[in-house]
């Protein structure tokens, strides 16, 4: 699937440019205005396609075209933007191509595909933008045959005159339907009346992903195209010093060997670039290479040192609040009966199973790129900027991503193929193996907590968290002095109408190793310790920690999914000490609570025999992706608790591909039963907030099973 | 040189008969849907059949399958008809997808030699399978699946 069929069209005066595309932190509004993504913006494209707006376009044949404007990960919107634009458009699913639509947000809006963001903030346009083109057909229709618009209707691809049952299909009315003014008002169907939103149906990518057909980044093809590796510093920001090619140059096929830097947020990664004509020529290369590296500055970068500098400040520092109600401070000083926990999570790799990999045409005033690549926009503006070129010859091309989890949202890889096929002049393929995905970063970062609570009568009467771990944020912006606002991401927001007194806080704390956001970003730790202290609470209030949230809580909505996950588990006919444990976190406007069920082992570890998820998702479009989302998050988060971390030592990170980073495999992943609740709130995201809530349920379990605490992951579940 | 034969088609490759035979069919040969996932055998991302074994093209050297027969995942089958085909598209399996031809090859193996595979059986065939994705239970379902529609002659 190549987008290279999108010819650049003009656009027609676009006013008031995408919304605020507002990328503090990693919260991704999607921004076209009705202006941009209603208007037809230009004719056809080379192959004959009108197009209806920037999501649609028409060939005369009828074959009818929708973009998906957001990266395809996994996680399933190349499925999801289809089945709803096809909804109102009237268009059998089966019968549409997709194509990725290239980076362009002054078209599209924001195209970052982060904060499980696509479906629940671009729905509401996707189902008129499809329900505006159907309109246009329809009176193009009634024009030619100048009957009643009232009298026609719109199926699979055509437009139906009833009375008569003659019939266009669409393809027969898009040169006079483009041209018609934009409606307004238009009425969309009542949820009632869907066909293809909230069905399971089935993944317009998956046939491509069976037999080899899909086209991911690392597979693309350019005539006279080289490959390139490069050799970065594995010590984290060193410098090169000076390097010896001989050996290098010696490889058959390898055409060229240099050094060069690339931008890390506002710091520099430096490396040695082999360009060679195939990839093995290129990482034989690069193993040749004799680099003296300056690595001045940051041998002192140790885990050990970074969790008890962290354990320190969370002792010693207040933080800075990002989130208060009433006043814990009072109820803890005054409490003779305070508890108090320690929770620490680790750094982790993303490790995509699609390695970083970019394919750059650098043609002096223009460049081309095709990439898995999570922010095509971004790149593009990044790339624009760094290299001077002008932002419309950027040209940004989506293929499929063999994962991203946030980490392809980076601009790193990208920014090093642009200036390989700079240096070389022609088209270059740029390959991280493994092992520089694994010592290179950026990483999610290892946070630590502090907890400390009060229960009185039962309830609690004060509970408050500070975090100390690195503030992504930072990393892009010199502004220390604010409070991440994303300290209780995770924490269910409910909570903060019914506690009385309740603070979240930020305790500062930096090094030097680049970090990004991690699928789920701070939730995926946070939900950890507020998760696993809710239950701390609940235990010390002698209560049924499923109970005790309930008490906590007075939302219906939230009600009904304590209700729904109690039923499902069976709950309340669990033996005491069954080895049961729940957890429900929100994140990205979904809340998702799970239960998981854990016995032991003979001769010593932990077994999960089970885990029940309820979702709360609002509107959705397709409850089967939404299933194969969370039964991934979950063997995410197992693996992430129990079987990997990233470690450092003297400046080195110490895993380097899968033997030191184990993967969660077949036999590990647990069975999962996912429950959706139905109601028609705003649609909330999907690929991601099925993550946090699954570590504090395993050792909630375990801790109902066995009476141990587990306070620190990753953990090794075989020794428990 | 070195002949090869790829999903029924003779190749003469001119390459460094140490270059792993993954990048041989992906760079030389051409055929793209063999995947690269972590170059030391611990993921199965680039698992291909020699001579109707499932090997590890990333530490397979050029020279070892030199006058074999290699099958990838372009040739598992015809039109996307093998029954384990059939069933990864029935149930939806893949998510971003990139581990799946290596899943695909393992699972092949497996049932060509065992028809009737136990959820145990399939957890020892597909341990060398990385899928970070987490398609895990799906995996096993399909080859379950896949398992039944063999038996009725799909
Ligand atoms: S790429 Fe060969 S096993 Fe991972
Ligand atoms: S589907 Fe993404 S790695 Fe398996």
């Amino acid at each position: 699937m190549s987008a290279s069929t999108l010819s650049r069209r003009k656009f027609l005066q676009i006013s008031g440019v995408a919304g605020s595309a507002f990328c503090l932190g990693y919260y991704f509004v999607s921004g076209a205005t009705e202006a941009t993504f209603l208007n037809p913006v230009s004719n056809n494209d080379q192959d004959g396609n009108i197009e209806m707006n920037a999501w649609i376009s028409i060939h005369p044949t009828g074959k009818v075209t929708i973009f998906s404007h957001r990266a395809e990960m996994g996680q399933g919107v190349y499925q999801a933007i289809p089945q709803i634009v096809a909804e109102e458009l009237a268009v059998l699913l089966e019968e549409v191509k997709v194509v990725f639509a290239q980076g362009d947000n002054k078209k599209y809006g924001s195209q970052v595909t982060g904060g499980s963001s696509t479906v629940r903030n671009s729905y509401k346009n996707l189902l008129k933008l499809g329900a505006t083109a159907r309109e246009m057909l329809l009176e193009a229709a009634s024009n030619k045959w100048s009957v009643p618009k009232t009298e026609c209707y719109a199926e699979a691809g055509h437009i139906i005159h009833r009375p008569s049952g003659r019939k266009f299909h669409y393809g027969e009315l898009a040169a006079e339907a483009s041209k018609l003014p934009v409606p307004e008002n238009i009425e969309l169907k009542p949820r009632s009346e869907y066909k293809l939103i909230g069905k399971p149906l089935k993944r317009l990518d998956t046939p491509l992903k069976t037999n080899g057909a899909a086209g991911f980044g690392i597979d693309k093809r350019l005539p006279g195209m080289l490959f390139a590796a490069v050799e970065h510093n594995p010590r984290l920001r060193g410098k090169v010093k000076s390097f010896d090619d001989t050996a290098a140059r010696k490889i058959p096929g390898v055409k060229d060997v240099f050094s060069l830097i690339i931008k890390v947020h506002n710091t520099e990664r430096e490396g040695v670039a082999v360009v060679a004509d195939s990839t093995w020529a290129a990482i034989q290369g690069k193993k040749a290479l004799k680099i003296e590296w300056d690595d001045s500055g940051f041998e002192h970068i140790n885990t050990a040192d970074i969790y008890s500098r962290q354990k320190e400040k969370l002792h010693t520092e207040e933080g800075l609040i990002s989130r208060k109600v009433g006043d814990p401070d009072e109820v803890l000083a005054r409490s003779t009966k305070k508890i108090e926990a320690l929770y620490q999570t680790p750094y982790q790799s993303h490790a995509c199973m699609e390695p970083m990999n970019c394919t750059a045409h650098y043609q002096g005033d223009k460049v081309e790129i095709w990439g898995p690549i999570q922010a095509p926009d971004w790149i593009q503006g990044f790339i624009s900027d760094e290299m001077g070129i002008d932002k419309d010859n950027v040209i940004v091309n989506l293929t499929f991503l063999g994962g991203g989890f946030g980490r392809k949202a980076f601009t790193d890889y990208p920014h090093e193929a642009c200036l390989i096929s700079q240096k070389m002049g022609v088209p270059i393929q740029l390959l991280w193996t493994r092992e520089d995905d694994m010592t290179q970063g950026p990483y999610r970062p290892g946070i630590s907590y502090r907890c400390e609570g009060v229960v009185e009568d039962g309830m609690i009467s004060a509970y408050k968290a500070r975090m100390s771990g690195q503030n992504i944020d930072h990393w892009r912006s010199d502004k220390r002095d604010v409070a991440n606002r994303n300290t209780s991401e995770g924490f269910l927001k409910p909570y903060f109408d019914s506690l009385k007194n309740v603070s979240f806080a930020e305790v500062q704390f930096e090094t030097p190793i680049p970090v990004i956001w991690w699928r789920s970003v701070y939730a995926s730790t946070n939900g950890f310790a507020y998760e696993s202290f809710m239950d701390e609470l609940a235990h010390e209030a002698g209560k049924d920690p499923l109970e005790f949230r309930r008490q906590h809580l007075e939302e219906t909505r939230l009600h009904n999914l304590i209700d729904k996950l109690e039923s499902v588990s069976n709950w309340k006919n669990r033996p005491k000490n069954g080895g049961y444990g729940v957890a429900i976190t929100e994140c990205f406007g979904t809340t998702v609570g799970q239960v998981v069920k854990v016995s032991k082992v003979p001769g010593g570890g932990i077994k999960i025999d089970q885990v029940w998820v309820v979702v709360d998702c609002g509107w959705y479009v397709n409850p089967d992706t939404i299933q194969a989302q969370m039964e991934g998050s979950i063997v995410m988060a197992l693996g992430a608790a129990t079987a990997h971390q990233i470690t450092f030592k003297d400046g080195l990170v110490e895993q380097s591909n899968f033997h030191s980073y184990q993967m969660p495999r077949i036999m590990h992943a647990p069975p999962v039963e996912v429950h959706l609740m139905e109601n028609d709130e705003n649609a909330g995201g999907v690929g991601e907030p099925g993550l946090p809530p699954f570590a504090p349920a395993l050792t909630n379990a375990i801790f109902d099973l066995t009476g141990k605490r587990i306070r620190t992951l990753p953990f090794d579940i075989n020794a428990v | 040189m070195i002949s090869l034969n790829v999903n029924k088609k003779a190749y003469q490759l001119d390459a460094d008969p140490n270059m792993p035979l993954l990048w041989a069919i992906r760079d030389i040969v051409g055929l793209t849907g063999t995947k690269y996932g972590c170059g030391v055998a611990q993921c199965g991302a680039c698992v291909v059949h020699l001579n109707g074994e499932a090997v590890r093209s990333c530490v397979t050297p050029l020279s070892r399958a030199a006058g074999q027969e290699v099958v990838t995942i372009e040739g598992l089958s015809e039109n996307n008809n093998h029954p384990l085909q059939l069933a990864w598209k029935e149930l939806d399996v893949p998510q971003c997808g990139y581990c799946h031809s290596g899943q695909l090859m393992s699972a092949a193996v497996l049932l060509r030699e065992n028809s009737t595979p136990t959820d145990q059986d399939i957890d020892d065939a597909m341990a060398g399978n990385i899928c970070r994705c987490g398609t895990y239970s799906r995996i096993r379902k399909a080859i379950h699946k896949a398992a039944e529609l063999q038996k009725q002659g799909r």
